[in-house]
């Protein structure tokens, strides 16, 4: 299996990075994860308290994501690649 | 429920696994394996890690490896190509690494000793294992009624059977770890 070549320019994005507009890791429900194991890997990603990691795990599963981190984009993506490893559905933004 | 695993006082975490239940795990992770491309390259010599990036920039056709390696962001299509050719194959090695841990650590069954580390890369790998069959089986929401409704001779039976038995053995382990 082959890919076309993919133009990996991002002019726009590296424009418009302003500090008082953080970055924002974002963790999406699925059906599969469970709630504990959701639980258990932001506390021990992030090292949120047991209360602090059920609240966000809850959001996920009622609200459909949650803002689970903030910081620069490094971070964001460096946080983004954590929860893969530990196969969660995460993304990275720019807040709003 | 059955108790699998143990936190040992001092570190780490006892398994306790029957031969017929390693035989399960064994088989199952080694699809993974392969569906991951197989064992990982050795370790560099001098202990460096592997830089390489990978070739792949879009997301899998495949639904199990879209969705071990989704997409990082939702609107932008080339910020999420650059992010995985940086990371993607760093992420499937640790994968793959994690899995063939799973299969030495496993070996028949029986009683097993897993330090620290060793706990947590059979998290990661279980949590991958049932992601990968859940993805497969097309698992939603609602899919506990309809599994309990299937007939015996129904091929999917066992599949399902597979992941609710690895539902257990997952929050057995995130218990002990607790």
């Amino acid at each position: 299996m082959t890919t076309a070549p993919v133009e990996l320019d991002r002019p726009d994005a590296a424009e418009d990075v302003r500090p008082d507009r953080p970055w924002v890791s974002i963790v999406w429900n699925d059906p599969i994860n469970l709630m504990s194991y959701v639980t258990y890997v932001f506390q021990a990603v992030f090292g949120y308290s047991k209360k602090k990691a059920e609240k966000l795990m809850l959001d996920v599963h009622h609200k459909g994501r949650a803002v689970v981190s903030s910081g620069t984009r490094e971070e964001m993506e460096r946080d983004c690649e954590i929860l893969h490893s530990y196969g969660l559905w995460a993304t990275v933004r720019q807040d709003v | 429920m059955n108790t699998w695993f143990t936190r040992v006082h001092g570190g780490g975490v006892r398994l306790r696994i029957t031969r017929e239940e390693a035989s399960v795990v064994h088989a199952l992770v080694t699809q993974l394996l392969d569906l991951l491309g197989g064992p990982a390259p050795d370790q560099r010599d001098d202990g460096l890690p592997n830089l390489s990036f990978s070739e792949n920039t879009t997301v899998s056709d495949d639904p199990v490896l879209a969705r071990l390696f989704p997409d990082a962001y939702q609107e932008d299509g080339a910020a999420s190509a650059e992010f995985r050719r940086y990371t993607e194959a760093s992420l499937r090695d640790g994968k793959r690494a994690a899995a063939q841990l799973v299969l030495e650590t496993l070996g028949e069954g029986g009683e097993i000793f897993l330090d620290d580390e060793q706990a947590q890369v059979w998290l990661r790998s279980l949590n991958d294992l049932r992601l990968a069959l859940g993805t497969r089986l097309e698992i939603t929401e609602e899919s506990l009624e309809r599994t309990r409704a299937l007939d015996w001779n129904d091929p999917r039976t066992a599949p399902f059977a597979a992941y609710d038995w690895l539902t257990y053995l997952l929050e057995d382990l995130v218990r002990a770890l607790w």
